[in-house]
């Protein structure tokens, strides 16, 4: 087919005013929140119902054209930069949540509903749905899966993955298959489901997603300790955890980053700390009176030199506002902010971060590290100006050298932001040769025109 | 027209302003119009990927650039949630100043700004006139309003329900005012801004009322000119500087502790694009930094300068408050406009999402009504769900907007200035 029959034929489709053509259209979807060059596709649609996501994946496959499915677009790992001469999908227009069983505590939702608006509604009705990635407010529900997201919650209830009880999605022919189901136990056929998690739209376009959710806990305390070493900071850590207390959130921030929230919301921060903690308890009052009154004593036990206990909501909320800025405020910082999300083992936190501050060195770069200290998922956040070819060469260098040192003590290469094209160079080094071959395997049988967000994840052949 | 190489080198200029936005697309979440149509062209990242896409002469089509640009409401709400911190604003207005001398300015824009807003005296006379005669020569007079000054919506389209130019413009029932300070031992300036001037001089009123009542002398000075946020809006940067210099020539002659305004936008204006992006006779530019320091919205100076309290028994009208953008989102001002309608023992009811825009973005609602209208309904839907009876606000180009949109739904509503709400009371 022409270009232009193939347009029509996508009009046809998904109306005309759901297909993009035009330069300044196609170039707005050329990037993500991942720092990497921008591709053009060749077109953008927005399917406004399932049917007509099925038949732009049928499509695009008959034609051979690349397809990359886009959420927000809020990925780190340029999950969704599309192929050049691609096709977009948007599943913002997919919107709709379809149910919220109370009942039987789950909910059905199409891919492009935001996160957190889902999070609300589901509040609304007095549930909960834990995975609270730091994207929320945009990311979509359809992003989160495919990424397999997680947030501040994740050590105790768990990342996104821990919420899919089923979903229908497209395979490259238009049809829909559906996996996993409303019960809370399912055995029927291959966990597909679990399969499309993570899977970074490479593997099938998902359509409906059904959600698992949970009862709120009645009560919850914060805390922040300040501590004198990074060394006691992780050694609190550990020792929490081997208390058989699991916080719902344990959260790190190093002097650097310390210093850069405090220079930006001048809140009251302990500039000279060398490093905090912020824990949350929560679960029945009873149960969190106890186990907060244990994180006291575990803390002071290792060298807290201070301790705040939020007396209210609005004291809670500074405790968390503090940890909410650490992004933002080492973004303020530099042009260029690379995020990362090496993760390792809790007990080689201390050890990584002394890592950290020697390839900081090392490189003579600025590396402020801040993250999930209760599950390993550190962000260590390198501040540059990507315009200064050299020091943007020593940035590569620094990223290589943080995942050699996190695979070196049993990490991962990505802790909840995904591979993309990003790390994707890296997948045989921590996986094998023969996972690689395997996945690309597998990849060609249920993609064999290699349509679905090339290069992703396994790379290029 | 200049040969899109050397767009592309004008605009290298915003290079520095614009790698400071990190691509997270947390602006999603606070962009009214993408909440509308979910097009990444329509929100900030989108839109700052462009301007740096013609400036990396990645894009060769900058009539579209400059049409997606211009879908923007400038509301701002965007800047205030940037976690990157990125200028947006500044931004904006420096690419549409670039934009409009790549294009040039519309004939009509030109003969409007240049030809009218210079000249307040010609732009007063016509005004009256189509005050007199708006009812016969509709048409005639919108045209030129309607795109005259970006607050300005007049009627341009039949279905709009507009408050129609007031019979007699505020200059014509108080011209000039010089008073000595009273027992507050304070004296201010009030700059009036157009759409109090013409459209609702009772604001203007309320406000002299006001400061009568506090012991707080006037300095008004006649001759006041458009703030220039239109002119600034549409890009055109020399219009803009003849009328903050204009207006700085006669305000400086006073001698005044604040200067006031009832308009949020006309208070931003001064306060933060007077001194930022006037490149006019630098011999006024301490001038500026001056009346940019002194600069109030008038609640605030009630609250925070004359401490003014909130009634303790309130149980009058319930009123419910909308925040205007350039209130909330420039200078953070969201309290004391709160406190003044409790001062003026009115029944407080907050409504859903008060900080959200209302959609009217000045020239936005006249070239985008459709779009402006959306974001302006579910405004009104909010309102209306407040069970206030009385809509107030702080701007009032806001108040046009809400009246719009209320009367189209057939509220049973009035919608008034804070600064009405406590002269009432007085
Ligand atoms: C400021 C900021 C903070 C962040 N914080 C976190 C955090 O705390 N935790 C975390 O895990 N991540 C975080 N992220 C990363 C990112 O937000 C998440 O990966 C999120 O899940 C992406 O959602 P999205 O809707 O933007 O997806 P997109 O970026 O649009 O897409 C992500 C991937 O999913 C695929 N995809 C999307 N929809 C579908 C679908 N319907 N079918 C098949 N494939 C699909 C895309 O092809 C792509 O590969 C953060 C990002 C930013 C910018
Ligand atoms: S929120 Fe700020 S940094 Fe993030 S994409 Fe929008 S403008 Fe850029
Ligand atoms: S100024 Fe307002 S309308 Fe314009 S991009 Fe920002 S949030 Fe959107
Ligand atoms: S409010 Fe400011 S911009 Fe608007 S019309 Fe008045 S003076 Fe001009």
């Amino acid at each position: 087919m022409t270009k232009e029959a193939i347009i029509k034929e996508f009009e046809t489709i998904a109306g005309a005013e759901n297909v993009m053509t035009g330069e300044t259209d196609r170039h707005a979807y050329s990037y993500d929140a991942a720092v990497l060059d921008s591709v053009m596709p060749a077109l953008v649609v927005r399917p406004r119902t399932s049917e007509v996501l099925g038949a732009v994946t049928k499509l695009c496959n008959d034609n051979g054209l690349p397809l990359t499915v886009r959420g927000a677009g809020t990925n780190l790992s340029g999950g969704t930069i599309p192929h050049p001469g691609g096709v977009v999908v948007l599943t913002n227009g997919l919107n709709r949540i379809l149910e919220i069983n109370e009942a039987d505590m789950y909910a059905v939702v199409e891919p492009g509903v935001v996160t957190a608006q889902f999070a609300a509604e589901v509040a609304k009705r007095g549930l909960f749905y834990p995975p609270d990635p730091g994207s929320q407010a945009v990311s979509t529900l359809g992003g989160n899966v495919a990424e397999n997201a997680g947030g501040l919650r994740g050590l105790k209830y768990g990342v996104t993955k821990d919420y899919v009880m089923g979903m229908d999605f497209w395979d490259v022919n238009g049809e829909l298959v559906k996996t996993g189901s409303r019960t809370v136990k399912c055995v029927t056929g291959y966990n597909l489901a679990g399969l499309m998690v993570a899977s970074e739209g490479t593997l099938g376009v998902f359509d409906k997603i059904i959600l698992k959710l949970v009862p709120p806990a009645q009560a919850a305390k914060s805390m922040m300790a300040v501590f004198p070493s990074m060394k006691a900071a992780s050694e609190t850590v550990a020792s929490i955890i081997a208390n058989k207390i699991v916080p719902a959130t344990l959260e790190m921030m190093d002097n650097f980053t310390i210093r850069t929230v405090e220079n930006f919301r001048g809140a009251g921060l302990p500039v000279d700390a060398a490093a905090l903690l912020l824990i949350e308890v929560d679960g029945h009052p009873g149960q969190v009176a106890d186990e907060a009154a244990v994180v006291e004593r575990i803390c002071k036990e290792n060298g807290a030199t201070e301790l705040h206990v939020a007396k209210d909501a609005a004291e809670r909320d500074a405790v968390w506002q503090a940890r909410r800025d650490a992004l933002p405020a080492l973004a303020n910082l530099k042009p260029t902010c690379v995020l990362e999300d090496a993760t390792v083992p809790r007990s080689k936190i201390p050890a990584m971060i002394e890592a950290l501050e020697e390839i900081a060195k090392k490189l003579d770069l600025t590396i402020g590290t801040f993250g999930h200290a209760g599950d390993g998922n550190l962000h260590p956040t390198i501040l540059t100006d990507k315009r200064n070819k050299e020091e943007w060469e020593r940035v590569e260098k620094g990223i290589d050298m943080i995942f050699d040192k996190a695979l070196s003590m049993g990490g991962t290469l990505s802790g909840e932001h995904g591979i993309g094209l990003a790390k994707s160079k890296y997948l045989a080094q921590e996986t094998s040769k023969a996972t690689l071959a395997y996945a690309r395997r597998m990849k060609s049988v249920l993609d064999p025109k290699g349509i679905l967000n090339p290069d992703k994840i396994v790379g290029a052949e | 027209m200049a040969d899109i190489h050397k767009l592309a080198q004008m605009l290298k200029e915003l290079d520095d302003q614009l790698v400071g936005c990190m691509r997270c697309g947390m602006c999603q979440a606070v962009c009214p119009i993408f909440k509308l149509s979910g097009k990444e062209t329509d929100v900030t990242r989108g839109k700052l990927a462009l301007l740096d896409g013609l400036a990396s002469e990645m894009l060769t089509d900058p009539e579209g650039v400059n049409e997606k640009l211009n879908r923007c409401l400038l509301c701002g709400t965007c800047q205030a949630n940037c976690p990157s911190g990125v200028s947006v604003m500044d931004i904006f207005l420096k690419a549409r100043a670039i934009m409009t001398g790549y294009f040039g300015l519309s004939p009509a824009k030109k003969a409007i700004f240049r030809g009218l807003l210079k000249n307040p005296k010609l732009f007063n006379a016509l005004t009256e006139m189509g005050a007199k005669f708006q009812g016969i020569f509709t048409k005639k007079v919108d045209d030129m309003l309607g795109s005259s000054c970006a607050r300005f919506n007049a009627p341009i389209i039949a279905d709009r329900h507009f408050n129609t130019l007031a019979s007699k413009p505020f200059r014509k029932i108080v011209p000039e005012m010089d008073t000595p300070a009273g027992s507050s031992g304070l004296r201010v300036a009030f700059y009036v801004g157009c759409v109090i001037d013409k459209i609702y001089p009772q604001v203007g009123e309320a406000i002299l009322k006001v400061l009568k009542h506090h012991g707080v002398g006037v300095y008004m000075p006649s001759g006041q000119a458009c703030c220039g946020i239109p002119v600034l809006s549409s890009g055109d940067t020399s219009t803009f500087d003849t009328l903050v210099g204009m207006n700085v020539d006669i305000l400086k002659e006073g001698e005044f502790d604040y200067l006031v305004t009832g308009c949020a936008s006309c208070t931003s204006t001064i306060k933060e694009l007077w001194p930022h992006m006037y490149k006019g006779d630098s011999s006024r530019t301490y001038d500026i930094g001056v009346l940019a320091r002194k600069t109030m919205d008038i609640s605030q100076f009630l609250v925070d300068v004359l401490k003014v309290e909130p009634k303790e028994l309130a149980g009058g009208r319930s009123v419910t408050y909308h925040d205007p953008c350039h209130l909330k989102n420039s200078l953070g001002i969201t309290a004391q406009p709160r406190t003044l309608i409790k001062a003026a023992g009115c029944d407080f009811k907050e409504m859903t999402d008060a900080g959200t825009c209302c959609g009217c973005g000045g020239s936005f609602n006249i070239a985008h009504y459709e779009l402006s209208r959306e974001i302006g309904s579910r405004k009104a839907d909010n309102i209306i769900a407040s069970k206030a009876k009385v809509a107030a606000t702080s701007c009032p180009a806001c108040m046009l907007q809400i009246t719009d949109m209320l009367s189209q739904k057939g509220a049973d509503m009035s919608v008034r200035h804070v600064i009405e709400l406590y002269a009432d009371s007085l």
